[in-house]
């Protein structure tokens, strides 16, 4: 125990001197997970691990020095994976092999990352809370009691168990960054199109994005540095060139300045939307965030007022063109090649009603639903045009706060982690209303991180918060470097969620 | 009480490319089932459409060719529907703003006249698969099968205005525009495996009135044929039912060739919401004038060029011209006999009879061996060099017409390698020995008195008789002209 929580370079430094072997990690991370008391994983199979383990050893053992090689990982399970079975969190695609690759799967593997298995998610990655997973809810690692958020909850609860030092997870609507903020780990959701989604299961085409989880902004800039890139296979990828995600730490990040130690915000400029410190924040979390942004002044960095007046519209304008891409691309799931069929279907009818009842839960059914309506004729225009306006109006606001400002910077969830039995299960607008700081930067494709800032204790238990960073377009890295900057200043990121053993589990 | 029928052709056009319109599996015709889906094809998860340049290029080809404007920006949208042929429950399809709009399409119809009809826009879109019921290996009986090789392959669908106003002014248009998608080499316009399906939106309405009837679409029409008999027996199930009092209801319907009827296949009513929405994979697709150009400069001359050329460089009637152009391959044939000609330094200029004789030549002798073999003109057995070789030699006068047409069976059969070499190998050599010519003359008169006789007392036809059997006693070898020339000369 231990070595997972020190993070990429470290690991990788003890490859490197053969203090530990890549199978020898497999092994460990393997026994830690035991019988996944915080519902964390989907599928694992020792034998393809420790194959690819073994693998990533003999080019240790030949000498390369690729900094991910041999490094373990989990996938969400929304990545389609040759080895391993792809499910989405759905009974619909319940053992369901995919014969390909995702591009970030197959990236990951060429760097020499070894895949340790699937993470659970929220089915077809929609919630907040991993609590819609047709398999297992996930819990958070910080007290089982509580959730790890969603929907890459099962991503986030095993890198904050420390089973894993980094996990590969989604965001559509701040499903990194959220279960990033509510576990204590660090994660980040890249521009728009800097990651392919050649292989990600579909729920909201034009918000889909894949992004690193991990223990640090160094780690995360490091799996962004193998995952991003432009890819032919998917036609809203980025064609930009390669760029290496951690060209600023411990540099400048205003041009042309030098770097000052003492102050290595220096210069930069921090806009602080009063929209995200208004009623619904709740006075635990608002606490953390305030003392991180004296953080960020003590680090030179000047702190402004700012505003995102159309904040509260995110949350419709997201509800509406999320469920609309949401039943389209789902549309696919009928029971005729693949995935969960009825059985003795009367007829055709029949089998796509019975076969999609069975096969869908109630919070995908429920966005199908929501989506078909507003796509549907007479609604078209009034849902999902108008949707479209606020999306636009809403990315300039954007724009023009970037005008002024280098960052935004505010809370990423309201609350810290929530009860399991809690309103999650009661209330899917409480859920929903609990994304409306995330939105934003999903409908306008900006890049945006969360970063363990403190804690809330409650109930005596000692909850996690995350502070959203906020970027321009195309700016991961200096994004990266001022989260890293942070993080050489705090050690937030750095403290350990209780261990977990499988009695814990078992006592919830 | 007069009617007048309105009538607008939608197309389905299978473009000729390579790969799918969205992914990388072939297109190729009759491959065993699903050999030819790729993960896009049958929408697995995580998959995403990619646009296919080629099928772009063959839209913008096809833009070009009928004078329509090639949006900058057009979108793809998704219309969707559930059926167990489309995988990904929705199509990949061009709906509010299509990459081709406008255009016109000038139609020759069988008077001689020509009809100019407007195109309302012509957009991109992916094909389904196909269902398939008949008995499956390895499958219980009572299964359907679905073969997905279809799947994606590219469509270009081409939308008429409703400015036709018969039966045969549509199969006009549909030829024409056949014969246009084949010449530019978008599509191989195999209509048997369906690279061509035509659908029409027929209506009728009482002559003078400006308002349109309700229409009734008549779906996948893939032969020329059914497209004019289709037309036919709905406009007058359309007349009768208005006439009898009855109203045309919107709808799809089938055309039942066997029984000579089209038939009811869904109403408006059932109409599904197709809930199309601007498809989020596939980013708006952008044509330069660069990207244009570069497809202009490859574009082949079309068939209204080379038909205005041909009738005012040759002469050619109209319709000769016309025939010429029928095809590709058909003036590509006329154009190499034009270029061989030039060549052996025959110039064929304006109303010469070798242009004539050429096109009668094509149209005749080599269609009716074309016809005999079903053989397309691109795979004829006498190419456009023994053509032209045999064609000088009729008109120098060492063939007869009708000799010349022995030699091109022998040609046809492969027998000589060329005109000349059948002549010296068969003694075809015409005889234009005035000597020996009037020594045959002189044999013919003095056995037949009694027609010269009748010549003299003033019948004509007598001459032809003595013409013939002069020419008969050469073996029809005589030059007819100057066994006539000769022989007048003779009696006169």
């Amino acid at each position: 125990m231990g070595l997972m929580r020190q993070g990429i370079r470290t690991l990788r430094n003890a490859l490197a001197r053969r203090e530990v072997s890549a199978t020898e990690l497999v092994e460990t991370a393997f026994k830690e997970i035991g019988d996944d008391p915080l519902g964390a994983v989907l599928a694992m199979d020792r034998e393809a691990s420790l194959e690819q383990a073994r693998a990533a050893q003999l080019r240790i053992d030949q000498g390369d020095a690729s900094p991910l090689l041999g490094v373990p990982i989990l996938h969400k399970d929304v990545f389609v994976t040759r080895a391993w079975p792809t499910t989405a969190g759905s009974r619909m695609l319940e053992g369901y092999r995919s014969p390909f690759d995702a591009e970030v799967v197959r990236r990951l593997d060429q760097a020499g990352m070894v895949c340790l298995g699937k993470a659970n998610c929220d089915e077809f990655a929609m919630g907040s809370a991993n609590q819609h997973s047709a398999y297992k809810p996930s819990r958070n690692p910080w007290s089982p009691t509580r959730v790890p958020g969603g929907s890459s909850g099962g991503s986030a609860a095993a890198v904050a168990a420390g089973w894993v030092v980094a996990a590969t997870g989604t965001d559509t609507g701040g499903s990194v960054r959220q279960p990033a903020s509510l576990c204590g780990i660090t994660g980040l959701k890249p521009t728009y199109g800097r990651i392919s989604r050649w292989g990600m299961v579909a729920y909201a085409s034009s918000l889909d994005q894949a992004g690193p989880m991990a223990g640090s902004a160094d780690d995360c800039a490091m799996m962004l540095n193998a995952m991003a890139g432009f890819d032919q296979k998917d036609a809203t990828s980025l064609d930009r060139p390669e760029e290496d995600f951690t060209r600023y730490f411990g540099a400048s990040l205003v041009p042309a300045q030098k770097h000052d130690e003492a102050l290595p915000l220096k210069g930069l400029r921090v806009g602080r939307p009063k929209e995200f410190f208004a009623e619904g924040l709740s006075p635990g979390v608002a606490q953390p965030i305030d003392s991180a942004l004296k953080t960020l002044e003590a680090m030179g960095a000047v702190v402004v007022d700012c505003s995102l007046p159309r904040t509260a519209l995110s949350i419709p304008a997201y509800y509406v063109i999320a469920p609309a891409e949401a039943s389209s691309n789902l549309a696919r799931y009928d029971g005729i090649r693949y995935g969960h069929r009825a059985q003795q279907p009367r007829d055709l009818l029949d089998l796509y009603e019975r076969s999609r009842s069975e096969g869908f839960g109630p919070e995908v059914k429920r966005r199908i639903l929501v989506g078909a309506f507003v796509l549907s004729h007479g609604y078209f225009d009034a849902y999902y045009l108008q949707a479209q306006r606020v999306r636009r109006l809403i990315a300039m606001d954007f724009d023009s706060v970037f005008e002024s400002c280098d960052f935004i910077v505010g809370p990423v969830s309201p609350t810290v982690a929530w009860p399991i039995e809690g309103r999650s299960q009661m209330d899917p607008l409480a859920e929903y209303l609990a994304d409306i700081y995330t939105l934003g930067a999903s409908l306008a494709g900006l890049p945006a991180m969360s970063v363990p800032c403190g804690f809330q204790i409650e109930d005596s238990l000692r909850l996690p918060v995350g502070l959203q960073i906020i970027a321009p377009r195309f700016e991961e890295a200096r994004l990266l470097a001022m989260a890293h900057a942070f993080q050489q200043q705090t050690d937030w990121h750095k403290q350990q969620a209780p261990a977990q053993t499988e009695k814990r589990g078992v006592a919830i | 009480m007069s009617w007048e029928v309105v009538i607008g052709l939608e197309t389905h056009v299978q473009l000729q490319t390579a790969s799918k319109i969205f992914s990388g599996a072939a297109t190729r015709f009759g491959q065993e089932p699903n050999r030819q889906a790729h993960p896009v094809d049958m929408a697995l998860p995580g998959v995403l459409p990619v646009m296919n340049r080629a099928a772009v290029e063959a839209a913008i080809r096809f833009g070009l060719a009928i004078g329509a404007q090639i949006a900058p920006r057009s979108v793809f949208a998704r219309k969707h529907y559930f059926y167990p042929d489309l995988p990904k429950s929705y199509q990949i399809s061009q709906y509010e703003i299509p990459v081709v709009q406008g255009g016109r399409l000038a139609v020759a119809l069988a008077d001689g006249s020509q009809r100019v009809i407007e195109l309302t826009r012509a957009h991109l879109e992916e094909d389904a698969g196909k269902s398939v019921h008949e008995a499956l290996d390895g499958l219980p009986a009572n299964c359907s099968g679905i073969d997905l090789n279809r799947a994606g392959t590219p469509l270009l669908e081409i939308v008429t205005e409703p400015v036709m106003r018969s039966a045969q002014e549509a199969v006009a248009y549909a030829r024409t525009l056949h014969s246009l998608v084949t010449w530019i080499g978008i599509c191989d316009g195999n209509l048997q495996e369906g690279s061509f399906r035509v659908d029409a939106n027929v209506s009728v309405r009482r002559v003078g009135e400006t308002v349109l009837g309700t229409r009734c679409e008549i779906k996948n029409l893939n032969s020329f044929r059914f497209l004019e008999r289709a037309i036919e027996v709905e406009v007058a199930r359309q007349i009768e039912l208005i006439e009898d009092g009855g109203r045309v209801v919107q709808e799809t319907r089938l055309f039942d060739p066997d029984r000579d009827e089209t038939r009811s296949m869904r109403s408006k009513e059932d109409a599904q919401d197709y809930r199309y929405f601007p498809d989020p994979d596939l980013p708006p697709l952008c044509i330069d004038g660069q990207w244009v150009e570069s497809v202009r400069a490859s574009m082949p001359q079309l068939p209204e060029q080379l038909r205005d050329q041909w009738t005012v460089s040759l002469g050619l009637s109209a319709y000769d011209a016309s025939m010429l152009v029928q095809s590709r391959a058909h003036a590509d044939y006329f154009a190499k006999c034009l270029s061989v000609l030039q060549e052996r330094k025959v110039l064929v200029v304006v109303d010469s009879e070798l242009g004539k004789a050429l096109v009668n030549w094509m149209m005749g002798e080599l269609a009716n061996h074309l016809n005999r073999e079903g053989l397309e003109i691109s795979h004829s057995k006498v190419s456009p060099e023994q053509l032209v070789g045999l064609l000088l030699r009729v008109q120098d006068g060492t063939l007869s017409n009708k000799i010349a047409r022995e030699v091109f069976a022998d040609l046809w059969a492969g027998a000589f390698a060329n005109a000349d070499q059948a002549i010296e190998a068969k003694g075809l050599q015409q005889i234009q020995d005035t000597g020996l010519i009037e020594s045959l003359i002189e044999e013919v008169l003095a056995s037949q008195p009694k027609m010269v006789e009748e010549f003299r007392a003033g019948k004509d036809k007598a001459l032809n008789a003595l013409v013939g059997q002069v020419m008969k006693r050469s073996q029809g070898k005589a030059n007819p002209q100057m066994v006539s020339d000769l022989m007048r000369q003779r009696l006169d």
